[in-house]
């Protein structure tokens, strides 16, 4: 019997995912947190509704792996971007895909005012703890200590401040309707992960305002150990700096079914 | 339509309601903020879009996702302002998307003041954003001209996929003068096959600026060379007067044109035989015109309100044929017309020295008369 028979098919490519290998490193999560996406696309049947926005970093090619209109923004402006597009178009759905260089150092002042504003958009920040793109500089979510290649000695906290918790500072302003922080670095994870992604887009399509999922991913190739290595460093190392959790998720979105 | 008394600012913002404008996205600063303001409560009473950016690098940001849906949109501002916009302008030439901008000019550099300038023709015409390519600026000298400009704009914008710069002074932007407005045009209901709207029922699509590939970009670059010669083919604009037998010639655009046009009046009355040139489109620049010219004057005037920007393309076009003289006033000042007048006296009754920068015997004329 052929493998891809109906009957035996539990697993294959969401329709919402063109059918190309991404370029991304092994054990890089960017290619997870990619099908989540895709998966809710095609679970909400949304696909030929939606249109993405890419960030400046690793995921700059994004477009090129989702089957939807994609636009590519510049560094950190992403949401400003989303927000020019989903003003005009208010019935289609609108995401940015961004990293923390971009979300939370040169994209700060904008991803803070399309909370404020309440923009009816989906935000997926992937919090790596480190630039990813240009080779592994000190990123404003690297941990205490860490080093990266502009941090060699550890960030020293003294110099160049603490990491930004990006899910908690986004709960904070009104415009914002759900803001979580979720990770990838095991299966449990990665089911929790993909309900908060479910439960943004949801948030998008009824119109509720802002919303916001962190995702905690790995980038082994500039931490400098391997991919089952990093998975362990997430939850050791990063979780207990960025707490998983809801830091905000208003009333009427609680009793989502998703 | 009736002429009414407008204000420049708020004349160029209902221009481009007129002209079909869906979104504007942009950031308060003088001189230009009553455009923003006007539009504040004019758009969503058209069931259109207004929105306060949280900066100018926002809101050209804003722009740029708003062009790629394919409808027409725009942003104003003024120079610290539009410095802001330089990277989002640069995206957006390199994403190859119709965008109008009006830049308000103010005297800089830094903050600068609120006064009319010409300071920033380098930034616009020859500069701005990093990377090969041109926008379309145009440069009004009325309140009526402002108008059809920013009408034009659009026009531009999407015949060629280009950015359209309106370059105004702060003098424009802030003046009332009697003009009318062009008539309600309807808004698209038809959008262009790059647009970005869902995928529906079709492949999807990308709009970027980026081509890792170096022979892609090359071939980007091209492509958006061979539009800019068909806009220096097609859309190079200028007013003359009085050139036909003109021994002098006087260059200026804008406001500066317009009080040169003045001064050029007064210089014909004394008989001078003087006529002026003011360029429209300073890009694409009528570099062609102004060579022609220089084979029928005995030397130019070319008049700024900065330290002589413009100058260097009028002398390119001359090669050196005849002296290019140049008077300008800076940092907010606005010459008089008096001013210039004495100024083509000059040239046409004194020896013009040859061999010297014109720029230095300016500034040590105008360091004597303002003092
Ligand atoms: C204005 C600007 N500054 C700097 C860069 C260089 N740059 C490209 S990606 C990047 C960092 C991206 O890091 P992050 O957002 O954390 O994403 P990751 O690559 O880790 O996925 C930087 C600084 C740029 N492209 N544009």
């Amino acid at each position: 019997m052929a493998i891809t028979a109906p009957a035996n098919l539990v697993y294959s490519r969401p329709e919402s995912m063109t059918n190309i290998a991404t370029h991304y490193c092994p054990g890089c999560t960017h290619g997870i947190a990619h099908r989540l996406i895709a998966e809710v696309m095609d679970e909400m049947s949304i696909r030929e509704m939606t249109i993405g926005v890419a960030p400046v970093g690793c995921s700059v090619f994004a477009y090129n792996y989702f089957n939807c209109d994609f636009v590519e923004a510049a560094h950190g402006r992403a949401p400003a971007m989303a927000t020019g597009i989903k003003r005009v178009l208010p019935d289609r759905f609108v995401f940015t895909y961004q990293g923390d260089g971009d979300l939370a150092s040169i994209g700060m002042a904008e991803i803070m005012h399309v909370a404020a504003r309440g923009e009816n958009i989906t935000v997926i920040f992937i919090n790596n703890a480190i630039y990813g793109m240009t080779g592994g500089q000190m990123a404003p979510t690297t941990l205490p200590g860490q080093k990266t290649t502009s941090s060699p000695s550890g960030r020293d906290v003294e110099q160049t401040g603490y990491p930004i918790r990006m899910a908690e500072l986004i709960a904070n302003m009104e415009g914002t309707s759900y803001s979580v922080r979720r990770s990838l670095h095991d299966h449990k994870q990665i089911r929790k992960a993909k309900k908060a992604i479910r439960t943004a887009f949801e948030v998008q399509k009824l119109d509720l305002g802002f919303a916001m999922v962190e995702l905690l991913s790995t980038c082994p190739t500039n931490w400098g150990i391997s991919p089952q290595e990093s998975l362990q460093w997430v939850d050791e190392h990063m979780v207990p700096v960025f707490p998983l959790g809801d830091y905000k998720i208003a009333p009427i979105i609680r009793d989502l079914r998703v | 339509m009736p002429r009414e008394l407008l204000k420049g600012n708020v004349a160029m913002a209902e221009a481009a309601v007129r002209a079909g404008v869906e979104a504007y996205f942009g950031y308060p600063i003088t001189p230009q903020t009553e455009l923003l303001e006007w539009m504040s409560h004019r758009l969503p009473e058209l069931g259109r879009v207004f929105l306060q950016a949280e900066s100018e690098v926002a809101a050209i940001n804003m722009v740029y996702g708003a062009a790629c849906t394919g409808v027409r949109v725009m942003s104003s501002s003024s120079s610290p302002g539009v410095s802001l916009m330089m990277e989002g302008i640069s995206y957006i030439a390199g994403t190859e998307l119709p965008v109008v901008l009006i830049d308000v000019v103010r005297g800089g550099p830094g903050l600068g003041n609120i006064a009319p300038s010409q300071g920033d023709y380098n930034q616009i015409v020859h500069g701005g954003g990093h990377g090969d390519y041109h926008s379309i600026v145009l440069a009004p000298s009325s309140v009526q001209e402002a108008i059809d400009l920013t009408v034009l704009a659009f026009d531009l914008a999407e015949k060629y996929q280009a950015i359209v710069v309106v370059m105004a002074d702060g003098n424009i932007g802030q003046m009332m003068e009697p003009a009318e407005l062009p008539p309600m045009l309807p808004i698209k209901s038809e959008y262009p096959e790059w647009a970005v709207r869902g995928a529906k029922g079709r492949d999807h699509r990308i709009l970027t600026s980026i081509y890792m590939n170096p022979e892609d970009e090359e071939k980007t670059n091209l492509r958006i060379l061979e539009r800019w010669n068909k806009i220096e083919e097609n859309e190079i604009r200028y007013r003359e007067y009085f050139l036909d037998d003109a021994e002098f010639v006087v260059i200026g655009y804008g406001t500066a044109g317009r009080v040169a046009f003045s001064a050029v009046r007064s210089a014909r009355a004394e008989g001078i035989p003087v006529g002026l040139l003011r360029p429209i489109t300073l890009n694409p620049y009528p570099f062609a015109k102004v060579a022609e010219l220089a084979n029928q004057a005995h030397a130019f005037l070319v008049v700024e309100m900065n330290t002589g920007q413009m100058l260097q393309d009028v002398q390119l076009a001359v090669a050196g044929k005849v002296p290019v003289e140049f008077y300008g006033r800076l940092g907010g000042v606005v010459p008089y017309p008096d001013e210039v007048l004495n100024e083509i006296r000059r040239i046409s009754h004194e020896p013009i020295a040859v061999g010297v920068d014109p720029r230095r015997n300016w500034m040590q004329r105008l360091k004597t008369e303002i003092s």
